[in-house]
């Protein structure tokens, strides 16, 4: 099927936020803390502004409770009486002229008396560095299964590792922004954003108006890898602050290095491994430690460290395992939700670890997977019991085939020997990912998604959640018009609006095809059972929704569903066990590269990224998603590097934080594999997040093939290869 | 207070007569005084691509070019890409092949492309890489937009047998060799 979404973006038509023309409105900016920790002392407007022609607003311009709701009630909307981090937000500001109201930030500084910061994640605070509870840590997870010490105090061979992996920022194209307006007694905010419900949620909450004086759009969104999914909240509540002050619409868009330096990024982690093997490689036992950096407030980190440490063990069979982490505060801008959501950052550990124990053992780290990978009515570190039908062992023999890894490896030997300045290398992961929410969250999630019959016997789907990029549009359009025999044309798909739509939760966790899709094609079933015949489809089922509305004129045919968990699973919050998830989809990767030893330059030559991904519904959106996160990936292991000057991102810009071009991508040869889920859409399980787990492991082991160093802390830079260089 | 200069500009065939701030950019007024939304902005600093134009032909980073100094010289934007009801090949071979994900990068890939398909309309992949390395994608991985410049390079050079493999659309045992 042709993609739905596609035409006006390619007539330059689609009107994304900024592109929304403003009469008569006024554009909002913000004034940041200056300081990464401190109580403020003073906000000082400079005499040579005239204020009065400026909105201002500060904390005691908010109506209701100044936090922005999340998990935890610590990050204000603006702050009051202390900072946190550097940028974080202090004063609003709004004006007729674009150009007057970023002036004007300039013109009011906030004076800080500072407190001593908390900037290494990875060390224990001092007491004058506690912030949050006793220890600074956000929240503590510890996964157990078996008995990992008197396995590790048996295993004829424990092999230690430690790991570390740093700050992502998302670099989505379009920079957050937003528009608030009144609507008689609703206050209406449109913009770029990926979770409908969060918003609406933290509008309520900050300007503590009902849930029907409340209206959150989502408009046409430029990117967003999870960008979009919590820091929205705080924007929407900026820009409706504003506006209700104001009495008139207000913008706020963000410009790059404002976005760069004071949104979210992927948490930086530190993972140390201990693992028990036998001397054939059998994994006997896993220990695992986890610290992320969770950065000023709470927001998403205890969920992101959740998944993170699900897992951390890989997709690896073991019977005694711990996973014992902690996402820790330092007062820099807060980390937050990068699609992967913290699996990246604990694979990319967990799989250089395999290295590292196939090289201890002499062993082929190919073989050492082989045996290790999880076979049918084995467990996961969760004790999630995997019967999925799918072939693990053949995901990872067709990566090789597909890469000729073998081949490669003899190829490069001889290359290497031949080159005086350039060396090959070949790298391999096996890894996985659970789609959607954690068992829990899908149940306390409890999505609703509805269809509606139009009177010319078309059908609107009505969901919250987003298109991004990655094609929701067309797969719902899809999935619609497949479950009722209709034409895509017959398909009509509802702009994410909460006052049309039901909350089907956020468009995260690669849950909207699995899960929502389930709910429309369920949905779908109870619209037509409505009309008294379960199997009416395709040109029947148009006339008989025509006939209905004849019929009950003023009447609505529609059908809605809720999520119910798949039968027989199970999950435990306290004790972490369970089914963690739905459905895992399974991965592997092979990386080849070329370092040039005198620039220390690593190239990607080569990728080969195949996945089982239950079916694939659409193989044009899904072979994209997998070349995009592959990209992602290996600009996270390569290049991206956040630089850090007192918790504040200092190489905000585009051309000192750099991100892969056309210049740098390598081919990319993807492939499925098929085992249909018995519970997702046509038998599909999430995709949208695996392709970012497996190439930074990839990628740090072909360059530990070409160059013999031991790369353990990405991104891999030159300057990086040549600390190992050095340290060898 | 800013001052206005007024001037003509001829942007897609079209003259327009404009007033706008002095200072202000190519970008600023395409979107402001003339409500082309079409050409985005990622940077407004010359790092994304996201605003390329072409300006007498060449691609021209909006962001970076002074309004003041256009007028007189041919401005083209993607919104004057399409021809009547047609699609423009690059605007096609786009859609076809799911080149435009969230789309933001895409008004800026078309201009570029457009100005290499006028120059070079048999481009090699990697010619077409090193056109398109100004302009920034942090959604696709590049892979579908190179694809579909060189189909679209095909019907504009009227191969009958352009296009994209079978495989490259839909995939096979190896599929999506890039280059
Ligand atoms: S907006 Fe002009 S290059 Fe980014
Ligand atoms: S399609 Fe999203 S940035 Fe290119």
């Amino acid at each position: 099927m042709e993609r739905r979404e596609g035409i006006s973006k390619l007539l330059g038509r689609e009107l994304y936020i900024d592109d929304v023309p403003m009469d008569r409105g006024l554009w909002g900016a913000t004034v940041r803390s200056p300081s990464p920790r401190g109580r403020i002392r003073e906000v000082r407007f400079s005499p040579d502004v005239n204020w009065d022609e400026f909105v201002v607003v500060d904390h005691r311009d908010i109506p209701g409770e100044n936090h922005v709701w999340l998990i935890e009630s610590d990050q204000p909307v603006l702050a009051a009486d202390s900072v946190r981090h550097v940028h974080e937000p202090v004063v609003l500001l709004a004006h007729h002229s674009r150009e007057m109201v970023h002036r004007a930030v300039r013109s009011v500084e906030v004076i800080v008396d500072p407190a001593p910061p908390v900037l290494d994640f990875r060390l224990p605070p001092g007491a004058d560095g506690i912030q949050h509870g006793t220890d600074n840590v956000f929240s503590h997870i510890v996964i157990r299964k078996g008995d990992v010490d008197a396995a590790l105090a048996d295993a004829p061979v424990v092999i230690e590792g430690t790991y570390e992996t740093g700050a992502q920022e998302h670099v989505y194209l379009e920079n957050q922004g937003m528009v608030a307006w009144i609507d008689g007694d609703v206050v209406v905010v449109k913009g770029s954003l990926q979770c409908p419900y969060y918003v609406h949620a933290a509008l309520t909450h900050g300007l503590g108006r009902a849930e029907d004086r409340v209206r959150v759009i989502q408009s046409p969104t430029g990117g967003g890898f999870g960008g979009k999914e919590e820091y929205p909240s705080v924007l929407a509540l900026h820009v409706a602050l504003l506006a209700l002050k104001a009495g008139a619409p207000v913008k706020m868009i963000y410009d790059r290095p404002e976005d760069m330096a004071a949104t979210t990024k992927r948490h930086p982690a530190w993972i140390r491994h201990r693992t028990g093997v036998d001397l054939d490689g059998r994994l006997l036992a896993q220990a695992v430690e986890v610290v992320f950096d969770g950065g000023a407030y709470v927001t998403l980190s205890p969920v992101v460290l959740s998944r993170g440490l699900i897992h951390a063990g890989g997709p690896y069979a073991c019977d005694n395992v711990r996973i014992d982490g902690r996402a820790v505060l330092t007062n820099s801008v807060p980390f937050g939700a990068f699609r992967g959501f913290g699996a990246p950052q604990t694979i990319f550990a967990v799989e250089r670890q395999m290295d590292k124990i196939a090289e201890e053992l002499g062993m082929d780290p190919v073989e050492l997977r082989r045996m290790n990978l999880i076979r049918e009515g084995q467990s996961t570190a969760t004790g999630q019991i995997i019967r999925d039908g799918a072939d693990r062992l053949e995901v990872l023999d067709r990566a090789l085939d597909l890469s000729a890894y073998r081949e490669k490896q003899e190829e490069h030997a001889r290359f290497n020997a031949a080159h005086e300045d350039l060396r090959r290398g070949v790298g391999l992961s096996t890894y996985f990912h659970g789609a959607g929410f954690t068992g829990g969250g899908e149940v306390h999630l409890s999505s609703v998604a509805k269809v509606e019959a139009r009177p010319d016997g078309r059908i609107e789907v009505l969901t919250s959640n987003i298109e991004m990029g990655q094609g929701t549009l067309t797969i719902f359009t899809q999935i619609a018009s497949e479950s009722l025999g209709l034409e895509p044309d017959d398909v009509v798909i509802a702009e994410a609006d909460t006052f049309r739509v039901p909350n089907s939760g956020p468009t995260v966790a690669s849950r909207t095809v699995m899960v929502v899709g389930r709910l429309i094609e369920k949905a779908c079933a109870d619209l037509v059972a409505k009309l008294g015949d379960s199997d009416l489809r395709g040109p029947d089922l148009k006339q008989a929704i025509v006939d209905w509305y004849r019929k009950h004129s003023g009447g609505v045919l529609d059908g809605a569903a809720r999520y119910e968990p798949p039968p027989g699973t199970s999950w435990d919050e306290d004790s972490y066990r369970g089914d963690a998830y739905g459905a895992f989809a399974w991965g592997a990767c092979v990386v080849e590269v070329e370092v040039d030893l005198r620039t220390l330059g690593t190239r990607v030559l080569d990728v080969v990224a195949v996945q089982e991904v239950g079916k694939v519904l659409n193989e044009l959106l899904a072979r994209g998603q997998i070349q995009g996160g592959v990209v992602q990936a290996i600009g996270w292991a390569l290049m991206e590097e956040c630089v850090w000057s007192d918790g504040a991102m200092v190489n905000n810009q585009l051309t000192n934080y750099m991100i892969p071009t056309s210049d740098d991508v390598p081919p990319i040869r993807v492939d499925f594999l098929e085992a249909p889920y018995a519970h997702g859409t046509g038998g599909a399980k999430g995709i949208g997040e695996l392709p970012v787990d497996g190439p930074a492991p990839a990628v740090a082991a072909a360059i530990e093939a070409a160059t013999g160093t031991h790369p353990r802390v990405i991104p891999v830079t030159p300057e990086r290869l040549m600390e190992l260089y050095d340290g060898a | 207070m800013d001052r206005y200069t007024t001037a003509t500009l001829r942007v897609n065939g079209q003259d327009l007569q404009v007033v706008f701030p002095t200072h202000h950019t190519l970008l600023e007024v395409l979107r402001e005084e003339c409500g082309l939304t079409g050409t985005k902005h990622g940077c407004e600093l010359g790092e994304c691509g996201t605003c390329t134009v072409l300006v007498d032909g060449e691609p021209v980073l909006s962001c970076l070019a002074l309004t003041a100094e256009m007028e007189g010289r041919s401005i083209e934007t993607v919104e004057g890409l399409q021809d009547g009801n047609e699609l423009h090949p690059l605007q096609a071979a786009f859609a076809d092949l799911g080149a435009a994900q969230c789309g933001y990068c895409t008004p800026g890939m078309l201009m570029t492309a457009t100005a290499l398909l006028a120059e070079n309309d048999d481009p090699s992949a990697d010619e077409i890489r090193t056109a398109l390395a100004g302009n920034l994608c942090r959604c696709t991985g590049y892979h579908k937009i190179i694809e579909a410049v060189e189909w679209a390079a095909g019907v504009v050079r009227g191969d009958a047998g352009a296009g994209p493999a079978r495989e490259v659309l839909f995939g096979s045992s190896v599929p999506g060799e890039g280059s």
